[in-house]
Parts: C-alpha cells; structure tokens; sequence
C-alpha cells in the first residue's frame, strides 16, 4: 500500500502504539534492572528500528542520547548479520564497540530482528549501562586512561543467540570480564526480558494493522519527521552561528579542549560545523562520529520539543565532523568519560542557537556527571563499590531562573538518596545540600550547583572522581553570567586538597574519617543581571540562595541590615 | 440512634461539581445531586450539597466524604506555613528532590517546594544506617529551632532526621521537646508517618502531610459545625487514596493520606458493581473535562501504587489505588501539528472556558464539541447545572478551522476523526494498566464512568479488545456512590533491609503482630459499623543488587498475637511473585527483604446494589424518547433515543442507539448491542456474542 493510502488517523494510532511499545520495555528493563546506573539512573534504553536500522520509535524514560546511538548500533549488527548470511528469525546480536555503535563500553546492547513468517519486517534494540565490564579502574570511568583497553572489555558485533538458542560461552565470556558478574547477569537478563515483551507487543501491533499498513506508517513517520526538522528550521533567521566552549584537560595532560561549531541556517537545512574543534585527545574524553551526532540530536530536541523520536529528522541536517577529532575519534582512543565531551557538544549548540533564537534558548547547565567512585573492603572482608553521578544546576532561560540540582540534559536519571547509599556502602554522608552563590547571575539567574560530602567508614578505600567544568564554568547567554565552577576537596592526613587536574581525582586513598566533597558547578544565567527585580534578589537573600556579599558584587545592590536591598547607581 | 437503619450519604467534591449518593437503609429510597462545586468555601458546597439531595437530612446516620481539598491546596501552595527540623547538613533535602526535572525534553521549569528554604533549620544529631546513634539530638536546640520557627510565622512543623526508619529515638526525642512549647497539634515526625528508607520521599510526605493539618482540620471543623447548625448528628468518614476509609480523627493527623481520595472512590465504586454484576475483572474509565483515569480490577481486586506526585516535585509516599491518568478529557483540545499529525490533548480547555460550545471565549475545538457535531451528545440537554444549551454552530466552526482545513476534510468528518484519535489515546491508557501487567483484554470489561466515559466506551472495547463493557447506572456520581460503598482501611510500612538468610524471623513476627495488634485497635477504636477484620502482609523484596522491589503477598495468618511466618514461606512467595512480573528466577543469586507492608481493613455493612435497579412496571416502549442523526462511519444515520432510567430489566437494544439520562449519555456503537441487568446497569457487547 502506499502512503496516499494509509489515512492520518491510523497513522497516528500506530504511531502511538509503537510509542507505548517501547514505553513498556524501558519500564521493564529499570524495574528489573540490578546496575543502580540503569535502575535508578535509567541509563538505557529501546527503540524499533527498519530493516535499514533507520529510528522509527524510542522510549520516553531512558536516556536520551540514545535515541541517536542505537541506530548505529543496530546498523553495526546489521552488517555483522549479512556477513553471516544474514539475520535469522530468534537471533540476538550484542555489542559495545564504542567506535561502531557509539557512547562507551559499558552500554550493552542487545540487537533483535523481528521476522514475519519469512520476511524481515524490523529490528528491536535495547541498551543498558552495565555497572563494570573489566579494565583497570571499578565502574570504568578511568580518568587517565589512554587507550581503550584500560576501560574493559570490548565487545564487536557477534551473534548471541542463533535462531533462539543463546550462546552460553558467550555469556561465560561476558560475566568472566566484569568485577560483578551477579549484577551483570541480572542485567543481561532484564534486556532480554524487555526484547521477549517488545517482540510480543510488536506481533500484536502487525496482527491488528497488517504488516503493508504498519510498514508504509513507518516510512510515513519518518518522510513526516524530515518535513517537521525543515519546518522548524525555516522559522529560524538565515545565518552562520557561531559558539565554542572548553573540555578542561583529557585527565592525562592540562591542556584545555576546545569544541566549537559553527551552526549555519539555510532555509530548511541546518549544517553543524565541528570543524574548528581540537584534535583527538590521549584521555578518555573523546567520543566517536555517531555519538556526537547522537549528542546534537538531543541538543536540538530539548530546543524544538515537538520533534519526533525518529530517523527523519536528521534528514535536513548536515553534519561537518573531521575525522580524528575529539569528535571522531577512532580506536584505540579511549572514550569512557563520553558523556562529559557530549555535554559540551549540547552547550555549544544551545550557545549558538542562543544567537539564532533567544526566545528558545537557555544558559549552559552544569554539564558534568562528576562520576564517583569509592571502593575498597568492608570490616567483614567483603567488596564494595559506590559509584554515583550528581547533579547541578540549570541554566536560566526566558521563562525564569534555572532548576536548582536539576539531571543533566543527557538523561532523566535520578540521584540515589542518602539513605539507599549509607544502607549499601560504609559511608556516611556529612552534607548534602545547595551551594550557595553557585547559580550564575542574570535577569534569570542560573540553577544552584550542590555539595554532598562522604565521609568514609571503612578503613580505606580508592577514590576516583571523573568531573568537567571545573575551569570553563557553565557560561551565560545574552549578557547573564557564567555559574561556578565545579570543586572537588578530600582529606588527607595533611588537610585538605584539591585535584590538580581541577574535576579528576585519581590514585588517591582515602582512610577511616577522612572525607571527600564534591561542589557542583551551578548554571549560566540568562540576560543581564541589571535586568533581574530586585524584589528577586531579596527573595534569593532571604531564601540564603545567594550571600550578600556575592549580591553586592553580582548583581550591584546595596543589602541593607535588614536585608532590602537598593539597586546602585551605575 | 445505635441499631436502628438510617441515611448513609456518600459526597465526592471535585474541582466543578459535588456528587451525592444518598440510600435510607430502612426503605430502601435513594437519590443522587450534582451542584457547583464552591471553590473558596469548600464546606459549604458539601452542605448544600446534602441539603439540596437528601430528602430527609436529620435522619442521616453517616457521611462519607471523597475529598480534593488536600491536593487542590497543594496544588496552589495554599497550605499552613511549615517549617521543618532537620539533621545538620540536610537543610534541603525537599530543595534538592531525587534530582529531576520536570520534562524531559526542555529545560525550562521551577520548583516550588511546600516549605521554603528559610524554614528549615538544621539541628546536631546522627543516626547510622544500622540504628546506631552517632549524635543523640539536644532537645534544647531543638526547642530553640521550633522558637525561631514560630517567630517566623510557622504555624505547622515537621521533624525530618536521617536514617529515622531504621532508629526513631532522636526524632522521638525531638518531637516530645517540640510538644513542650508549639501552640497547637500540627507537629509530626517522619518515622510516625512514614519509616521507610529514602529521606527525600519521607520528607515531602511527611512536609505535605503537617501543612496539610491545620487546614483539614479548619476543614473538617467546618463541616462538623455545619452538621450542627443542619441538624445533622452523623458520624463523618474520610476515603483515602488507598479506597479505604478513615475516621475524621486519624484524616486529622494523616490528611496526606487523601490525596486521590475522590478517584480512589470511584474504582472502589467500580470494583463494588462489578462483583454483583458477576463481573471479576473490570478496567474502570473516568473521563472528566481534562483527563481520562482508568483502574484495573482484576479478580476483584485494585491494583496499587506506592507513590504519586502531586505536582512537580511534591512526593506522597502512600499506598494508593493505582491509577492512570492521560490527558484525554471532554474538553482536551485537537490540534493539526507541524508534521500533519492530528493529536488530541493533553492541552485542555478544562471546565473554565471549557468546550468552543460553551461560548466561553475558547474558539479551538474539544473532545466534547466533536461529539457534539456528531450528533452523540444532545445540545439541549448539558450535564450539571450551569449551563442551557451547548452551541452546535461554535463548535463545528472550531472544528472546521483548525483540524477540517489542515486535513482537508469537511467538519464533520474531522469530528470523527478527533474522537478516533482520543480513542486511541484512552486505548493506549487501558494498554498500559492491562497488558503491560500481563493481563489479557479479552478477560475484562470496561466501566466507564464520569461524564464522557459512556459515550466512548463502544469503540474503545474494540479497539483493546475488551470483553464487554458495563456501564454501572449513575455513571455521573460513581464517586460518591463508592464512598458509601468503601470498607475501613490503615496501610503500616517499616523498613527492615536484611538479606533473607540474615532475617531474625522471630523479631519480623513479633513485629507483624504487633502491628496488626495496633491497626485493629484503630479499627475497634473508630465506632465505625464493620462487620469483620481482616489483616494483610506483604513484603518488598528483590535479589541482593537490585535496587527496585516486587511486591510479595505473605500467606501469614494472625492468631492468638503470633504468626505463622517463616523464612521458607518467604522464599516461596518471592520466587511465586517474581517469576509472575518478569517471568523468569535468576539462580544463585540471594535475596532481600526490604520492606514490612501491614494491611487492616474493616469490612463495612453492604447494601444491596439492588435498590437502585429499574421499576417493576418499566417497558421498553415507554423509554423510547425519540430520534435523531447521528454521525458514525462516514455517514449521518437516524438513531433511536431511549431515556437509559426508564429501560426495565433485561431490555435489549442494538445499536446504533443513544441512551440518555442526567448524568451521563451512553452511545451504543453499530454492531454491539447492549442489555439491561437487574441491578440497572447496561451491559455492552459485540454483536454474535452474549
């Protein structure tokens, strides 16, 4: 049938049963999931795919950089298949090769053909951030690892299960190189429950419609996402735009990273230039082709909401990304601090459209994961690792101030609570609270960083922390100031320290007592902080968001005793 | 008045209208109303609610309330000013959340939490993960902060202490000292509502809970007065959003705990009908004017949650009626977007302008104005009081503009195709309460309820792959009608987080039964009629490294203040439980108890649904108003009108045809075909099956 053919209510229809299907299987992989990092931080995904590997559909709740991603995942499994012979009803193929299906090694995915009768119809994916896959440091956010090999185990596209009949030895091999094989295999089998449901969901959908009607409804929704991307794009003024931002150092050296594009509109098609960004660098903050293309894809998406999770949508864009940058890399470049490198692809595109579009954009946010991790033996002899993300805050924008302790742009993942971390893991947390004077000034002032500070009850453990954004703090937009910058303090018997690699802290050992803290950077303003009421500065006084002495010297106002507060004379 | 048969009233106060159900015990008589609801004097409404219903209002023996004063004062930041005590170093454990946002595409967005940062004050004391005391609490200290909290203007507070699940001495020792000086009962710590482990939830719970106090109090202190004034010496009864009820003296403490309260009524009403009509398993749909809610009844049985947000940011942590709500209400708008897809909701035009045919000022078209061009909805004849006729001409001139012209299609076909694509979406809602838990559709009947409900209910049992659907007789007050019908319930959790084969099984039982032994003294205590007492465990539990829990019913039976539990009886209900949500065990890898769930329900005295079925004297032939066009498949066809109050028993219609009565209109869709129970209630099927 052809599209002419398929009526615009049924088309919505399946597009919404393809959404709710893919809905479904993100929510059964997090509820089973045993990686806190999935579970709780919902690092995963799932998405249908067409016969080509082209996104037709991808959860809401998991991460969004995925939605890019998996496509080349699924095209990586794709030639591997044809290689074989080609796909056959009840094969699996697993991958994590960063190189070819994008992010890094510890995003397993799991890739599915779904057959009609004979046919190949399409592909279901899932992805899921397993919390260890080997290499030299526990959780594999190595901030000094120079090729991939120091990140763990990486896996090409191979066939894991042949016509219904997984490949044991591969799963040996897969939970043989991790340092929790318990973990990894309740994972593995959280995917493969959410693939069961989402194959059997899928028939349903083809039996009621009919595989022609389902098929010529995905190529529909894909010609449709291109013909909405060029819309949107037609509503923006004709131009070149240009923005650049820092990575602070690749965690082996101390140079900064710059990544810069130069974002052109041309009536329906936008070019996202990366041309002027720095070479691949020898740390893990470099990230292949398709996840930067991924990562611009969720740039665009939290600007233009209204956009489709699909293919199409790439349609009018070009990208410009030169082989053997630090946004191309190739093996054996180690990528596992991707998701620092992505978020300042995401600023810089917010950065430039920000001069395209002011009534859409917002400030940079605190753009970090600052990954933590604290291992070593509990008193009984046994392993612990504690492994967490953090948050920070949102940039301003022209609706009001930023999200104070907002997730980053890359996910909705949550933070696990005090409580849940001191129940698993000999730590006791001494604070946990916002970071005064950390939100950028503006007419809309940017969202408040945090501080969280362990204090470690074991006798001793290895600390790594992996942070960015400790010397390029998350910058304003439109004449708003930047936020402060992350900070990083722990103990050692002679004081307190910072890292000299500013966000990265390695080889470091903590003991009984000693503490470490982790500030998080607060975001960038929005419009010039002359603009901002000074009833708002009261109430953030009041409110102890910001100190007076940073209001006087910020926002250029008296504070008075009892707190009023005058505008000065310029 | 004890022994002797009196009035029961049930009144379910909603953002428009107050519902009442109102059945004398002794002669069976019964009556239902629908007034405006009074936004800024929710009392009153209540009252003239019962004044203007009940026919005889000094016989009424008990009221049962289903309420939204909780969440609406939540929802506009209208509750008591609130401060909290805190561990030092966790002033903003309700500012900082689980770090979220509140969309995922976009960044913009604010926060508002309930209690500002300036009122929450931080006091020395620690207490471990193990219960261990690192810093017992100064009550000093404590007095002051509460001093400085009522300078400030407080005039509720909570005590929010980490770890408090696993040792409540330093909040019980913080809440005693503040008791010494606060003026009134609005203090409260988070181990007295809450121990479960994960402050953030505890504390906003525990935060909406004690702002929550003083004006459910002053609430229900209205009402109490009212009775008096009225006449009225009835016991008044509160439904919580677990569907059970409580006495108005624990909704004074624990008013959190009413948060769905209404829509809790409403499946609980469903799930009631359903039994006497020999229906075990039923997805209730609630359609308003902004969302469409739905239920799963299974085996006789609500499904529950064991949270809600109430806005963004704003976490109760309570167990409640599971129940899903998308935004596909009466007066959802349609709108044509970039890509040429036609979409409905969930932007609304709510009860205020409302629909483009209440000629309010909304000129873009409403789920209810495309019925109304369909003809399915007759503009003489508007649900509630308010409004006189609905304005045809305004609404296919909405439809026309903004979804006939972008789709190339004349207005009424356009109409037809917003009510399949709200369809659709109600569909998906179903989907997910029913197959995504691994239910089959084709088990179940849909009850529609609220206004909308039974004008879709036809397309959306095909288009699931429903059974039937049964239509209960006052669709419009269901509600209220639950309230009447809901047992006594008390919902206890306590976190004990220990590997199973660690488990001191002896202190879990004396704990189960101790906790069993306090809910049914609460039950005895609340004068209540019940007529019987149960008591239910279950448990949280997950392999050892997974961080989200199954729920685990636990066959235990309570008998002479012991248990029956054991280690083994744990772990086969966990595999029996796990292996039913996901379908597989996982071998080798060792298990969890984290969570303690205690369950009391007083079984109230039932009334005979039968009451409320049609007249003896009730024929086919007297119920048929009439006809008029209608609208379906691509064409205008004249269709049968029957008033759906004067059908008798087992009248049998097929459609296409419209059933009319005040509260509600039925649509029977060609190819099905509908029935009448003897309990009133209209049962539709297919055509070719019975």
């Amino acid at each position: 049938m052809s599209a002419a053919n398929l009526d615009p209510v049924t088309l919505a229809v399946i597009r919404g049963r393809l959404e709710q299907l893919v809905d479904e299987m993100d929510a059964t992989l997090f509820r089973a999931a045993f990686s806190p990092v999935i579970a709780e931080a919902r690092d995963g995904s799932h998405g249908v795919y067409d016969a080509d590997g082209e996104t037709v559909a991808m959860g809401k709740q998991g991460l969004p950089v995925f939605i890019g991603a998996m496509s080349y995942a699924t095209k990586a499994a794709i030639a591997r298949a044809n290689a074989d012979g080609g796909p056959k009803d009840g094969d699996l193929y697993l991958l994590n090769d960063p190189y070819v299906g994008a992010t890094h090694l510890n995003d397993i995915k799991i890739v599915k053909p779904i057959f009609r009768g004979e046919k190949l119809f399409c592909y279901l994916a899932s992805v899921g951030h397993w919390l260890d896959v080997g290499g030299n440091v526990p959780g594999n956010y190595n901030p000094t690892a120079t090729d991939i090999m120091q990140e763990g185990v990486r896996i090409p596209p191979v066939k894991f299960a042949d016509r219904g009949v997984v490949n044991r030895d591969i799963v040996d091999i897969l939970l043989a190189n991790g340092r929790l094989p318990g973990s990894n295999y309740g994972d593995l089998n959280a995917q493969l429950g959410a693939l069961d449901l989402g194959t059997a969901r899928l028939h349903d959908l083809l039996d009621s419609f009919g595989d022609d009607t389902v098929s010529t409804a995905m190529e529909e929704i894909s010609r449709r996402a291109s013909r909405q991307m060029r819309a949107l794009i037609s509503e923006l003024p004709d131009g070149t735009y240009s923005f650049e931002d820092h990575i602070d150092n690749d965690g082996r050296g101390d140079e900064p990273l710059k990544v810069a594009l130069d974002l052109t509109i041309d009536g329906e098609t936008l070019t996202l230039d990366f041309s002027r960004s720095a070479p691949a660098c020898a740390g893990p903050l470099n990230v292949s082709r398709a996840t930067t293309i991924a990562a611009s894809f969720v740039a665009l998406k939290h600007i233009f909401h209204e956009v489709p999770t699909s293919g199409g949508c790439l349609e009018p864009i070009e990208f410009v990304i030169p082989e053997g940058s630090i946004l191309a890399a190739e093996p054996p470049a180690p990528v596992s601090g991707y998701t620092e490198n992505i978020m300042r692809t995401i600023d810089v595109i917010f950065g430039a459209l920000a001069r395209a579009a002011p009534e859409r954009a917002n400030a940079a946010c605190f753009a970090t994961v600052n990954a933590l991790l604290m291992s070593g033996s509990r008193d009984n002899g046994s392993k612990f690792i504690l492994f967490t993300f953090f948050g920070g805050g949102l940039g301003g924008n022209p609706e009001g101030d930023g999200l104070s302790h907002g997730n980053a742009p890359i996910g909705m993942a949550n933070i696990p609570p005090t409580e849940i971390l001191e129940a698993a893991y000999p730590a006791c947390v001494t604070n946990w609270g916002l970071r005064q004077d950390s939100g950028g000034p503006g007419r809309n002032r940017g969202g408040l960083g945090a501080v969280y500070e362990f204090e470690l009850m074991a006798d001793e453990a290895d600390l790594v922390v992996f942070g960015e954004r400790a010397r390029f703090p998350a910058f304003g937009i439109l004449g708003g100031d930047h936020g402060a910058p992350n900070r990083i303090v722990y103990q050692q018997e002679d004081g307190e320290h910072s890292p000299v690699k500013t966000g990265k802290l390695s080889g470091v050992v903590l003991r009984k007592g000693q503490r470490v803290r982790i500030e998080s950077p607060g975001g960038g303003g929005y419009g010039p902080v002359e603009d901002r009421p000074v009833e708002a500065i009261a109430r953030d006084l009041a409110l102890g968001l910001v100190s007076a002495e940073a209001a006087e010297r910020d926002y250029r106002v008296r504070v008075a005793d009892d707190g009023s507060v005058e505008r000065r004379l310029a | 008045m004890t022994g002797e048969s009196r009035t029961i009233v049930g009144v379910d106060v909603g953002g428009t209208f107050t519902d009442v159900f109102w059945l004398d015990e002794r002669t069976g008589r019964f009556g239902i109303g629908k007034v405006p609801s009074v936004r800024d004097d929710i009392a009153s409404g209540f009252l003239r609610g019962i004044s203007a219903s009940v026919a005889e209002p000094e016989r009424i023996g008990s009221v049962v309330h289903g309420t939204t004063v909780g969440t609406n004062a939540l929802l506009e930041r209208k509750a008591a000013r609130t401060g909290l005590i805190v561990t030092r170093g966790f002033r903003d454990v309700l500012e900082m959340r689980r770090r979220d946002r509140p969309n995922t595409w976009g960044l913009w967005g604010s926060y508002r939490p309930v209690v500002t940062r300036d009122l929450s004050i931080e006091v020395d004391e620690r207490v471990l993960a193990d219960g261990t005391i690192r810093k017992p609490v100064d009550a000093d200290e404590v007095t002051r902060a509460a001093l400085a909290l009522l300078e400030r203007g407080c005039e509720a507070l909570g005590i929010v202490f980490i770890n408090a699940y696993a040792n409540d001495a330093n909040e019980r020792a913080a809440l005693e000292a503040v008791r010494g000086i606060w003026p009134n009962a609005y203090v409260n710590a988070s181990s007295l509502i809450l121990p479960e482990i994960r402050e953030f939830e505890r504390a906003s719970t525990t935060a909406l809970n004690v702002c929550l106090q003083p004006i459910f109090g002053a609430y229900l202190e209205g009402v109490e007065a009212g009775f008096e004034t009225r006449g009225i010496d009835a016991e008044l009864l509160i439904v919580q959003s677990n569907g059970g009820v409580m006495s108005v003296d624990t909704a004074r403490t624990l008013p959190v705990r009413t948060t769905l309260s209404g829509p809790a009524a409403g499946v609980i009403a469903g799930a009631r009908i359903a039994e006497a009509a020999g229906f075990a398993n039923v997805i209730t749909c609630d359609m308003g004017g902004t969302s469409f809610d739905v239920a799963l009844v299974a085996e006789g049985r609500s499904a529950y949650s064991l949270q809600a947000a109430i806005d963004f940011g704003l976490v109760v942590r309570s167990p409640m009626i599971e129940i899903t709500t998308i935004g596909a209400g009466g007066g959802s708008i349609a709108t044509v977007d970039r890509g040429g897809y036609l979409t409905v909701g969930p932007e609304s035009a709510g009860a205020d302008p409302g629909p483009a045919c209440y000629g309010r000022g909304n000129d873009r078209p409403t789920v209810t104005d495309a019925n109304l061009v369909l003809g399915r909805i007759d503009p003489d004849r508007p649900i509630g009081e308010g409004l006189d006729r609905l304005d045809l001409d305004a609404a296919a001139a909405a439809i026309g503009e903004h979804v006939g012209k972008p789709l190339g299609l004349e207005a009424t076909p356009a109409a037809e195709a917003i009510v399949k694509v709200a369809i659709s979406n109600m569909a998906g809602a179903i989907r997910l309460v029913s197959i995504e838990r691994g239910y089959d559709p084709k088990i179940f009947a849909a009850m529609p309820f609220g206004g909308g409900g039974a004008l879709h209910v036809g397309a959306l049992i095909r288009e699931v792959g429903l059974a039937s659907a049964l239509i209960p007789r006052f669709p419009g007050v269901t509600s209220a009608l639950g309230c009447v019908i809901a047992d006594m319930r008390h919902d206890f959790i306590h976190t004990i987080n220990r590997p199973l084969d660690e488990l001191d099984v002896g202190a879990l039982d004396a704990e189960m039964a101790e906790t069993a032994g306090r809910g049914l003294a609460l039950l005895r205590r609340s004068g209540a009629s019940l007529d019987r007492l149960d008591v239910a465990f279950e448990l949280d539990m997950s392999y050892i490294g997974q961080t989200h829990t199954v729920p685990v019913p636990l066959p235990a039976r309570l008998a002479d203040g012991a248990t029956d539990v054991s280690a083994g009886m744990i772990r086969t209900a966990f595999d029996a439980a796990y292996d039913k949500t996901y379908g597989r065990l996982l071998d080798g890898i060792g298990v969890r108890l984290l969570s303690l769930r205690t369950v009391v329900i007083g079984i109230r005295p039932k009334f005979d649904l039968g009451v409320l079925g049609p007249a003896k004297d009730a024929t086919i032939e007297a119920a048929r108003t009439g006809s008029r066009r209608v609208w379906w498949e691509g064409g205008w066809h004249e269709t049968a009108i029957y008033d759906r109050i004067a059908l008798p028993v087992d009248a049998a219609i097929r459609g296409p045809a419209i059933l009319e009565q005040d509260d509600a209109t039925t649509f029977i869709d060609p190819g099905l075909h509908a029935t009448v129970d003897r309990l009133g209630n209209v049962i539709v099927r297919p055509d070719g099956t019975a």
